[in-house]
């Protein structure tokens, strides 16, 4: 396992969002923020167990999907800022974060919505026979939409391969899954499909790139599609880069127990008992600091899209 | 040079741009609800299975995963078409034609291409009521990124599929089910007919028509009693696509006659018609010797019963009353006239 780099890619999404939090206030960044922060062990383990030509899809939430999978900074400052040099040339922000060209293929900003749109990649993948597999990220509000049951249906059917991944952190906004949900669990029910289904709530990235190598392994001998059902924990608001404990919805307490197994802190923790020095870390981390400060600052300079791109991309040559 | 034409139908003429265009691009394959069965779409779909089932399948109900199933296997570089016998349950997939299909070009910056084709059958059949004959070009053509296309001739019917389904873009498709028998002559061999180009159907001096899908087959049958009755020739302008409108023979015609019809095979409210007039009016203001009159269904849902039927949907009697109107002209004794000639060919039960 590459323990570093996989650590540097958590530590680069943290760092990055971090870095939001500071200068969103300026209102430079004019884009709803759907933060990442909890998730990064989600997002990055699975991301590193995929091959690197295997095509990933994701939310409106997806800092991490996308610095997990494209690892370019320079692009998503830049698209924040809403700048030309911005991964969609600064045209659809932090909800649309995507480079087919690193397939980081596309996300959406309604819910559940890249999920079927993932299955007909996955569909061309196997139609294609380029041993691609595609992994979908959504949340578990998406699970109440109809289309995730119509996806989950048809790439079973169809014997697809797709790896679902469902980031539970329990709220679809501010309802929590007592609210939504009639059923007793989403593994009972998702286990009654041609698929294979897992569950987890580690918050350790290396756990789960063993799971998603395995899951991976399981895929290929059967053809079926994989699901994974995993829990994290959304430190920060619903969309916004405040902490919202104030609110009542949910406790500082629930968070403080997430806290103590924060996904950076364990794989820190796992790096050393690893014997991997100190101060190698330290180096990895002061040098994604230095890069990331010169994205940001990139990001800010940079120009604008110019008017006459209001019309540009519409229509596909 | 051999000219391979025949007469065909509109049916064949579908079918024949399907089967040359799967053959001649293996990326290309056709999904959807009942496609494989017996019935195969009017017919439309028959003769596939010779591409096998992964290029040729059925479908769960599930039109809106379908639709987004649809696009992914489009941004990975196969060009799917998509067929729905009824554009009335392409509603159910409004919010990935919408917030998906229609977005991912621009979203990605150009990056992704959606080269998807979406047939969908439209308008009157066999007593079809208010949930299996819309039109709904309208809605679709007021969608940034989609292109919507509208045949009347078995001729455009061919050359515009094939330019649909080799065009980088999601294109809509509407057929209207009473144009599937519909004859004409349409060659042999392939070809296409360009996206946004307006034809004109009918050329004349006096009145211009604007006409879409069904309409035009009814503008056809009134310009011709208008030319017999009154000695007025019609200018009937078939424009094909919606989106994106070729509006330049339109508003030469109108130049020319200073009179202008729309039929519009759809609800006036909001209509394509209203897009129409506007275009017309804001161009040729000053041409105009009458306002521009549009021709389309009244604000209500589509009856069954035939006289109610009747009643909703305007028709070529329709069009030559209101260019009698427009031109000051007696109304013509119309008995012993044939109209509905298609419709009485059209029976159920669907």
């Amino acid at each position: 396992m590459r323990l570093l780099e996989i650590y540097k890619k958590l530590y680069l999404i943290r760092r990055s969002e971090e870095l939001i939090v500071k200068h969103y206030k300026e209102n430079e960044m004019k884009t709803p923020m759907h933060m990442s922060m909890g998730e990064e062990a989600i997002v990055v383990g699975v991301v590193a167990a995929l091959a690197k030509k295997n095509q990933v899809f994701g939310t409106y939430r997806s800092h991490g999907l996308y610095l997990a999978k494209t690892g370019d900074a320079d692009k998503f400052f830049a698209e924040l800022y809403g700048k030309v040099t911005g991964s969609a040339r600064g045209k659809v922000g932090s909800m649309h974060l995507s480079d087919s060209s690193k397939d980081m293929m596309f996300t959406s900003a309604v819910v559940g919505t890249t999920i079927p749109v993932a299955v007909g990649a996955a569909l061309a993948n196997k139609f294609l026979k380029n041993q691609k597999v595609v992994a979908a990220f959504f949340g578990d509000g998406a699970i109440n939409e109809g289309v995730f049951w119509e996806s989950l249906n048809f790439a079973c059917l169809k014997k697809l391969p797709i790896l679902f991944v469902c980031e539970d952190n329990n709220l679809a906004i501010h309802s929590p899954v007592g609210e939504r949900v009639g059923f007793k669990s989403l593994g009972a029910v998702v286990s009654q499909f041609y698929c294979h289904f897992e569950a987890s709530d580690t918050t350790d990235v290396f756990e789960i790139y063993k799971k998603t190598s395995e899951m991976l392994k399981k895929m290929k001998q059967t053809g079926r599609p994989g699901f994974f059902h995993l829990k994290y924990y959304r430190y920060l608001e619903h969309v916004g880069t405040d902490e919202d404990f104030h609110f009542g919805y949910r406790s500082r307490r629930e968070f403080l127990k997430w806290k103590r197994v924060d996904p950076l802190l364990i794989a820190r923790k796992y790096l050393l008992s690893a014997r991997v020095k100190e101060s190698d870390i330290i180096a990895l981390e002061n040098n994604v600091d230095r890069i990331l400060t010169q994205s940001l600052n990139k990001a800010q300079e940079a120009s604008y899209p110019t008017e006459a791109e209001l019309f540009t991309d519409v229509y596909g040559s | 040079m051999y000219m391979a034409h025949r007469i065909i139908t509109f049916e064949k003429a579908i079918n024949e741009a399907i089967i040359s265009e799967m053959k001649r691009d293996k990326r290309v394959f056709l999904f959807g609800l009942d496609v494989t069965d017996h019935k195969r779409i009017f017919g439309s779909t028959q003769g596939l299975e010779i591409f096998g089932n992964e290029r040729f399948f059925g479908t769960p109900l599930s039109e809106d995963a379908m639709t987004g199933v649809a696009l992914g296997a489009a941004i990975n570089g196969l060009r799917p078409i998509y067929v729905h016998i009824r554009v009335d349950f392409l509603l159910l997939a409004m919010n990935q034609l919408v917030n998906m299909v229609a977005t991912a070009s621009y979203g990605s910056a150009g990056k992704l291409k959606a080269p998807i084709v979406i047939r969908a059958v439209i308008g009157r059949g066999w007593g079809q009521g208010f949930q299996h004959s819309k039109s709904l070009q309208s809605v679709f053509a007021h969608i940034p990124g989609l292109k919507v296309v509208m045949p009347s001739r078995p001729h455009d019917a061919k050359g515009l599929l094939i330019s649909a389904i080799r065009d980088n873009n999601p294109v809509i498709f509407l057929e209207h089910r009473w144009l599937y028998w519909t004859e004409g002559d349409v060659p042999l061999f392939s070809y296409t007919v360009p996206l946004g180009k307006s034809h004109i159907l009918r050329a004349g001096r006096d009145v211009t028509i604007v006409a879409t899908s069904w309409m035009n087959v009814e503008a056809s049958k009134a310009a011709e009693i208008l030319s017999e009755k009154h000695g007025v020739e019609a200018e009937i302008i078939d424009v094909r696509t919606i989106y994106p409108l070729d509006e330049v023979p339109i508003m030469k015609s109108v130049t020319k006659t200073g009179q202008c019809i729309v039929a519009d095979y759809d609800w006036e409210f909001c209509g394509f018609s209203a897009e129409v007039a506007a275009r017309v009016a804001e161009k040729c203001f000053n041409r105009l010797k009458s306002p521009v009159k549009r021709i389309a269904f009244p604000h209500v849902l589509t009856p069954t019963t035939r006289p109610l039927e009747n009643a909703f949907y305007p028709n070529a009697i329709t069009i030559i009353r209101e260019v009698e109107k427009k031109l000051g002209l007696r109304r013509a004794d119309l008995r012993g006239e044939n109209f509905y000639s298609w419709e009485n060919r059209f029976k159920g039960p669907f």
